[in-house]
């Protein structure tokens, strides 16, 4: 009795002693699962130099897409086999910790800030943390803007330009985490109406929405199109890989956290633990400023060893500040951003790049005629024009039509996402249509 | 209807063991899968509902029509790369017969999505070729632009399928037929018309089928160009991105499957009451002639041509694999090595793993390939073409939706002695490349039985060998060359797989060839490291396909002997 008494005290001990100790990670060892969406360029240099400070633990990387990763853990989370999620979008970290994924955990590590931007660099309510930040803007390739003779945008309302017309790259917000913030971004930034009619604008200059974020980079490096709207490191990375390409944030960005956390019933939090305090240590910070990954630290310290001209949101108080991202508003219409989107924007691109055109030609024509002017403002509010209000895509009914997953065989929603997608479809397709007769009526005046 | 002998209760067994492996691991996840088309989101009940928001949305009906539309032409475009360089093959002595066999199979060993990248780099809007037109001419060919692209990508990538069918068909034909022919007074045209055509036609039709349905359900090259409005991408997009519940991805799935089902029922029927079987095999093929000088140039002319431009991904990728920077211009700032050096590295675990997974899924796909052609063709078995639909309907299963069926049915099954679940075993990922790739070995060995003549097993049966001696002895030897093209064929295009193992790889280590190039792809400093794995990727299958053809034509001159000697037989009967 006395015996187990003894053991248990010990073990008692030895737990908080685990818990007081200042680096109880340097006990961790064993296999290190993590789920991430990084492309190898930062998984194998972070990887490496992780383990050259913690031989005793080996990691694994799974890589998912964001989205992918999430469902990923959804469909393992009864029989979990990973330690941590790795990705940028807070709003996945989101999901992830409405749907009880994710395990609290407190940093040890000391000189992270509060905030970056305006935004908190760590999830107020525990679960996840920022190890960098990340901002949106727009990337070129030089030779392309060179070639095509294009002047270099700065700001978001420059991509209305005509000059822009079939030059423009962006991804999905449905495909992309970091795409959904850039257009979650705007949309707070300018106001529901105005936002989506800024980002029709600018679609209607598109040349593709791609499939994967990455596509953005991929084809202004390549030349297939010479302007991409993309997160800060690709276009940091890309330069520092040699591509010709510059990157400007405009004044509506938002920084937001790239974030990391435990998953819930980890088989080794110690190791997580010990990877989330080095990627946070002034040593994990300094990977971070690698050429082939290039993304902002959230320690201010860091800077100090940046290259020059390297963007120091600490500093430079202009980027991310002009808008408050409020994270509950992005998440209380998540899907409908997206499925809006899809549907105004991706799936219907021809139709919209086609009115577009016919829009701006109709201007160059236009000159002071007053009549033709009033088709012309009539056309653009026809296809600026969203299927629903702001008030509706935040409400909770309305949302969980698109969110099809039951929690209780008895919930009963009403509407099918296919059936409000099919209305929304009509809608634009008519409007679309309604807006290039009334240009072309405009340019024959 | 046959007595039931020993041999053939032996078959039920082989049979029964087919059937339950099929329907675990392939009839059970879809099924799942399909379940939930069937499944009002809400409520959970069962409903036509999904299908009639299907078919009110003009966005899915346009897919639809692109998918029809993409697919058909992929088919026309497929049939005139291919059937050149088969004709020559078979028809004329000449040394580059061998150089078109192996350099023919070559696309196929490239992930569709890497031939993307690079037909992109070469033909895109602002690629090398339109850069030059541009300077040169002032004009620019839009190859790449909508669905030209996919059109493009697909056929390039999938004639082979037709050139390998189509070239064994051709050189199946007794030649006997043609001899006759020609002393009745057929020449030229009117011979090739008459006999030569019909006579390959099920091998062109089953090219042609395996094309039209392989492009129906390709994910990535749509992906990769950023076309949407097709029928598979719209399942992919809204399975990933919507969500597992939405019940769009699981309608187009299900239809998707059912017009597979639909299209190769039809080229069954057209097939239908058509006895090609022939019974010589040893001299088989067309009478082969040399050729007059002029037209050997003009051959070597063409089939230059073709190979440069079927072999235009291959072009890209190895410039991009020694490139430096490539952006914006006819060819890379500079060449380097640095990329091969990066690979070697960091990346000897991918093609490792990829030969183990593409060398079990191959090796079992025509172990079970064969019997399934035994039992169809030879048995009187009840159900045993459903064998053969079953196997086949895999073809018609999008690699994303096999893999979500595999999470959902095996998460929770956990392997014995190794105590992880079955869905993040390495094994899976075998298993499901065994199934994604069955249906093509299937296709070969069926035609390969379906050529030899039962009236040599007979003749075997009638001098006392069992059932399974005259399969070991006759039937296997004789299908030897269906065999191997249907091991080619699979090890070939499961070691490049991406869509179901994308879905199913659970940790790094355990990653193939295809999911490292794709994960390499993702960023800036990575495209010339994933250009140099898909390179070394090509190589080793490359060389993996020219060994096997080796091995075929020396198996071939062993089928002449056993071929003399059923000849003898014939004549005894």
């Amino acid at each position: 009795m006395t015996r187990l008494f003894l053991t248990v005290l010990a073990a008692t001990l030895f737990s908080i002693f685990n818990v007081l100790s200042t680096s109880p990670v340097a006990a961790a060892s064993g296999k290190l699962v993590i789920v991430t969406s990084y492309p190898p360029d930062t998984t194998e240099t972070v990887k490496k130099a992780f383990e050259k400070k913690h031989p005793s633990i080996k990691v694994e990387m799974l890589k998912k897409k964001t989205t992918a990763g999430i469902k990923y853990l959804q469909e393992t989370s009864s029989n979990n086999t990973s330690d941590m999620f790795w990705a940028s979008a807070p709003d996945a970290f989101e999901v992830l910790k409405g749907d009880d994924l994710l395990a609290k955990y407190s940093v040890k590590q000391k000189g992270i800030p509060e905030k970056v931007g305006s935004f908190p660099i760590n999830d107020p309510d525990g679960y996840y943390k920022g190890f960098a930040a990340s901002g949106y803007g727009i990337m070129w390739n030089t030779r392309y803007m060179k070639a095509k003779k294009l002047p270099n945008p700065k700001e978001w309302a420059d991509l209305k330009d005509p000059v822009y017309h079939g030059h423009v790259g962006m991804s999905a917000p449905s495909r992309s985490g970091t795409t959904h913030l850039t257009v979650e971004t705007v949309l707070q930034g300018m106001g529901w109406e105005a936002g989506w009619a800024e980002w029709k604008a600018m679609a209607g200059n598109f040349k593709t929405v791609t499939e994967r974020s990455f596509g953005v980079p991929d084809g202004v490096n390549s030349g297939q199109f010479g302007i991409g709207i993309v997160i800060d490191f690709f276009g940091l990375s890309s330069q520092a890989s040699g591509f010709p390409v510059e990157f400007v944030y405009p004044t509506v960005t938002t920084l937001v956290p790239a974030n990391f956390a435990i998953v819930k019933n980890a088989p080794n939090p110690d190791a997580a633990a010990a990877f989330i305090e080095y990627l946070l240590s002034p040593d994990g910070q300094e990977v971070l400023l690698d050429p082939k990954i290039r993304r902002l630290p959230v320690n201010p310290a860091t800077y100090a060893k940046a290259p020059k001209g390297f963007p120091n949101p600490f500093k430079d108080k202009s980027i991310g500040a002009a808008v408050k991202f409020d994270l509950g508003l992005s998440k209380s219409r998540y899907n409908v951003v997206n499925s809006l989107f899809d549907v105004m924007v991706t799936y219907r691109l021809g139709d919209l790049v086609a009115v577009t055109q016919a829009i701006q030609e109709a201007e160059a024509k236009a000159g002071g005629n007053a009549a033709a002017k009033k088709l012309i403002a009539e056309a653009k509010a026809l296809v600026a024009k969203v299927p629903i209000t702001e008030a509706q895509a935040a409400d909770k009914s309305f949302n969980a039509i698109f969110k099809t997953k039951r929690k209780k065989a008895t919930t009963k929603v009403k509407g099918r996402q296919a059936e409000v997608e099919k209305e929304w479809d009509d809608m634009v397709v008519a409007n679309y249509a309604k807006a290039k007769a009334l240009a072309e009526k405009a340019m024959n005046m | 209807m046959q007595s039931f002998t020993r041999g053939d209760s032996k078959a039920v067994w082989i049979a029964v063991a087919l059937s339950v492996f099929l329907f675990v691991f392939l009839v059970l996840p879809i099924g799942k899968v399909i379940y939930v088309a069937f499944q009002n989101p809400h409520t959970g009940e069962l409903t036509l509902l999904n299908f009639a928001d299907f078919f009110n949305a003009n966005l899915f009906r346009q897919s639809f029509f692109n998918s029809f539309y993409v697919a058909g032409m992929s088919v026309l475009l497929a049939t005139l790369i291919a059937i050149p360089l088969a004709y020559y093959t078979t028809r004329f002595n000449f040394k580059g017969a061998v150089l078109i066999q192996t350099l023919g199979f070559v696309p196929l060993i490239m992930p569709p999505f890497v031939g993307a990248v690079a037909m992109v780099l070469l033909l895109g809007e602002n690629g090398s070729v339109n850069l030059l037109l541009d300077e040169w001419f002032g004009f620019t060919i839009p190859f790449m632009t909508g669905l030209n692209g996919v059109i493009l990508v697909e056929s390039i990538h999938y004639f082979p399928f037709i050139l390998i069918n189509l070239s064994a068909a051709l050189n199946n034909i007794d030649r006997a037929m043609e001899e006759s022919a020609q002393n009745l007074g057929a020449r030229g045209t009117r011979l090739f018309r008459r006999i030569v055509f019909p006579l390959a036609m099920p091998g062109y039709v089953a090219g042609a089928a395996l094309v039209f349905i392989k492009v129906f359900d390709d994910i990535g090259t749509p992906l990769l160009l950023n076309i949407n409005n097709m029928l598979a991408p719209q399942a992919y997009l809204r399975i990933s991105s919507i969500g597992i519940s939405d019940p769009m991805g699981y309608v187009i799935s299900v239809i998707l499957v059912v017009f597979s089902i639909f299209s190769l029922w039809v080229s069954l029927q057209a097939m239908r009451g058509k006895d090609y079987a022939t019974v010589q095999k040893g001299g088989g093929g067309l009478a082969k002639r040399d050729m007059r000088a002029w037209e050997k140039t003009s051959c070597y002319a063409i089939i230059i041509i073709i190979l440069l431009f079927v072999l235009s991904p291959h072009i890209g990728l190895t410039l991009l694999s020694f490139g430096t920077v490539w952006s914006f211009s006819v060819l890379p700032d500079g060449f380097t090595i640095g990329h091969y050096v990066t690979i070697f590295e960091s990346a000897s675990g991918y093609i490792t793993n990829t030969l183990l997974y593409a060398g079990i899924a191959a090796t079992a796909d025509v172990i079970i390939g064969t019997a399934i052609a035994y039992i169809v063709l030879r048995t009187g078995i009840a159900g045993r073409k459903w064998l053969d639909y079953v196997s086949t309907g895999a073809l018609a299963i999008p690699g994303v939706v096999l893999g979500i069926g595999y999470l959902r049915t095996f998460h929770d099954f956990q392997v014995p002695i190794i105590d992880k679940p079955l869905a993040s075993w390495w094994v899976i990922i075998a298993i499901a490349l065994t199934i994604r790739r069955l249906p093509y070995a299937l296709r070969a060995c069926m035609a390969a039985l379906q050529q030899l003549s039962v009236a040599l097993e007979e003749a075997a049966e009638n001098l006392g060998a069992t059932k399974a001696t005259t399969v070991r002895r006759i039937v296997i030897p004789l299908m030897s060359g269906g065999i191997l093209a249907g091991f080619i064929t699979s090890f070939a295009t499961a070691s490049v797989e991406l869509s179901a193992t994308i879905m199913l790889v659970s940790q790094e280590s355990d990653a193939p060839l295809a999911a490292g190039i794709y994960e390499f792809m993702q960023s800036s400093a990575g495209r010339g490291p994933g250009a140099a794995l898909g390179m070394i990727a090509v190589l080793i299958v490359g060389l993996g396909t020219y060994l096997s053809h080796h091995v075929i034509e020396r198996s071939k001159r062993e089928r002449e002997s056993i071929a003399v000697i059923a000849e003898e037989a014939k004549t005894h009967v």
